[in-house]
């Protein structure tokens, strides 16, 4: 079955008069790991809800797998995993009981399943903790058991809601490992997250903004689209002043923080560098370093947001 | 099916897991049940007596033994004026004052109405009225004694008087103990209280952790996963109803005349109420304090209206509107009935119909509910 997991078209979910997702479109291909971004309430979760078939849409159509998700809800929940930002783990069972329980209520026949078991508990790195407490169990292999349970049916698509949360470095580096293995699989796989190193590495992506989809594509064609202007990074120190000095020279669209720099939003690097810095030289700030950088998709997604809600 | 037995399997771990489930689930309704045995034993002996004897004759003293022959009353103290009784009852030495006034035996002799004046301490009613009903019936044993010896000296003249006497049989429970009454009650209200608390924690801890949405997004059914949930309990509320009649039949002789396959046959409709509040519970609460506090909700009517303690018939008729809404007050006409009476379905459909129907809204509103909060 070659072509899209997931079509989505005009889905929309009203919860009253509140428009949680505005007709959004949109398409996943098989094998693929797409990244579904969006701040907090932005209707991230009620989305994958929907594909999930936990909630019924208000209008619109979308298939997972072909199965149309507000009629075949119980085939899509055959085929597809799910893992949560809480890792849904019973914290009193073991590794094992936790595998066995889920592999149980996915219906595994007893050698599928010992043999599925063995699958999990290699790519997750538990051997030897077959036995251990799932509480006692460290974040990042709750992190790898929970994606363990998720898949332990052998789902063609996955769904995974924030999954790195409170996670270290380590762990989310060895976690996007093992998705990226699934993938080369042909396992698609719809992930939202708040990081955006994260993000860069989904082979696509959809950016959700109070209920409405505002940029699609990959990584690379999200940032040409959305570039408007150039970003100049100004080494000035990160306080409050600073921010101010750099928001208020002429030319600069938007200031913001980034890591320890700050991040100024302009029409032209070459126009409006010297203009700023000839301003933060009058305001005291002799010497501040400007220099132009490559929009990340972290400087993309907050110059989205902030055209966005001028807009509204 | 399978998925089911999976659930219940899962269940059971974590039961045997949790170091509190235990405890609660089977040490306090076994303590609850002995210490509410022995509570109920309400037949008060020994009941604190100031004697003020005025009249100190033969008479006198007779009246005063028969107080303390029966086993109800004890002298606690001796006081020459009634104005000393109130320091008696006041130091908590005495719920009743016993006077007997001087010129008692005069009166008796000659054939005037002696008199015997109680004092009783009604602050607490139910000691006080109990201590006044023995009280009054000793007097009037010893006033009918007197009577039958006069009736007796005067027989040649009047030998047409008569009298009427009542002879009490008490059947089902003929020594009247509340004890025998209390316990099979006591089973009732004891799988109330586990199963409806039991099963609300057992639901709302997935959904706090998380994992009850992890469940509906798996091809479980909805009716697998309540199942699932439920059935553990249900088999811990029959461990408790053999807990349960074990105490009461061996260590309390509380005795059982009925047949046991009914009761517990009907016990399973009766489970069908408390683990339909239990889902209920579940349903209204996020977390599990709030699942505890709404549980307990649900606890206070089962234990004020359902005559468990308080005689239905003897409520304000508002009130004993709203007791038909108790499931328990079925079940414990049918576990009484049963228990004491022997009786069978005959006797019991009534109660059996308004359990089943109760059952079969509770439930039917609950799995409702749980469906609709994930739509």
């Amino acid at each position: 079955m070659n072509g899209h997991s997931i079509i989505v078209d005009k889905l929309t979910k009203k919860f009253g008069d509140f428009i949680a997702v505005n007709e959004i479109s949109f398409a996943v291909e098989r094998g693929e790991i797409f990244g579904f971004l969006g701040p907090n309430g932005s209707g991230k979760s009620t989305t994958m809800r929907m594909l999930c078939g936990l909630l019924e849409p208000t209008g619109g159509r979308a298939e997972v797998l072909g199965f149309d998700v507000a009629r075949q809800a119980e085939e899509i929940k055959q085929r597809i995993g799910y893992m949560s930002q809480k890792f849904s783990l019973y914290n009193d069972l073991t590794v094992m009981e936790n595998l066995d329980f889920y592999g149980g209520v996915y219906g595994l026949k007893s050698a599928k399943l010992t043999e599925r078991k063995e699958f999990v508990i290699e790519m997750a790195g538990l051997k030897g903790r077959e036995r251990e407490l799932a509480v006692n169990l460290s974040t990042g292999w709750k992190q790898r058991l929970a994606l363990g349970c998720a898949i332990i049916h052998e789902p063609e698509m996955v769904f995974l809601d924030e999954p790195t949360g409170g996670v270290d470095p380590v762990s989310r580096r060895k976690f996007w490992e093992m998705l990226y293995r699934m993938a080369e699989t042909g396992t698609t796989l719809f992930v939202t997250t708040h990081y955006m190193d994260e993000a860069e590495h989904c082979h696509r992506l959809g950016f959700i903004y109070q209920g409405d989809m505002i940029a699609l594509g990959t990584p690379e064609r999200v940032k040409r689209e959305h570039a408007a202007g150039a970003i100049l990074e100004v080494d000035i120190g990160t306080s409050e002043e600073a921010l101010r000095a750099v928001a208020g020279a002429p030319g600069v669209i938007e200031a913001y923080f980034y890591g320890a720099m700050v991040h100024a939003k302009v029409g032209s690097a070459k126009a409006d560098g010297p203009r700023l810095r000839a301003h933060l030289d009058k305001l005291g700030h002799v010497g501040a370093e400007t220099r132009e950088v490559e929009p990340s998709l972290e400087d993309i997604f907050v110059g989205l947001i902030e055209r966005n809600r001028e807009r509204s | 099916m399978n998925r089911i037995l999976m659930l219940a399997r899962k269940e059971f771990i974590q039961l045997k897991r949790d170091k509190r489930m235990i405890p609660l689930v089977f040490i306090a309704p076994l303590l609850q049940l002995i210490l509410f045995g022995y509570v109920v034993q309400t037949e008060i002996k020994d009941i604190g007596m100031v004697l003020v004897d005025g009249d100190r004759t033969a008479e006198s003293r007779v009246m005063a033994e028969r107080f303390v022959n029966t086993g109800y009353f004890t002298i606690t103290g001796r006081a020459d004026a009634e104005s000393q009784i109130a320091g008696h009852i006041r130091a908590e030495k005495a719920t009743i004052g016993v006077v007997i006034p001087e010129g008692f035996e005069k009166n008796v002799r000659n054939g005037r109405t002696a008199e015997v004046m109680l004092v009783i301490d009604g602050s607490d009613s139910n000691a006080g009225v109990q201590a006044q009903q023995f009280a009054t019936r000793i007097i009037a044993a010893r006033s009918q004694e007197l009577m039958g010896e006069r009736l007796a000296s005067v027989r040649a003249i009047a030998p047409k008087i008569s009298s009427v006497e009542p002879r009490v049989r008490v059947w089902y429970n003929p020594e009247l103990k509340s004890v025998n009454f209390m316990i099979p009650g006591l089973m009732g209200l004891i799988i109330t209280i586990i199963t409806t608390i039991v099963t609300s924690l057992a639901i709302v801890k997935e959904r706090e952790n998380g994992t009850l949405e992890q469940l509906i997004v798996t091809p479980i059914k909805r009716w697998e996963l309540i199942s699932g949930k439920i059935l553990p309990f249900v088999v811990i509320a029959f461990i408790e109803i053999g807990l349960v009649l074990v105490v009461a039949l061996g260590w309390f002789g509380v005795p059982f005349r009925g047949n046991i396959l009914l009761l517990l046959a009907l016990c399973v409709a009766f489970l069908f109420t408390t683990v339909g509040q239990g889902l209920f519970v579940s349903t209204v609460s996020r977390t599990q304090s709030q699942a505890l506090l709404t549980a307990w909700f649900f606890m206070m009517p089962a234990m004020m209206l359902s005559g468990f303690i308080f005689p239905i018939a003897n409520m304000p008729a508002v009130i004993q509107w709203f007791t038909y809404a108790v499931p328990l007050r079925y079940f414990l006409v049918i576990v009484r009935g049963i228990f004491l009476k022997g009786v069978g379905m005959s006797a019991l459909w009534d109660e059996v119909l308004m359990l089943s129907l109760l059952g079969i809204l509770i439930f039917s509103v609950s799995v409702l509910r749980f469906r609709k909060r994930y739509r």
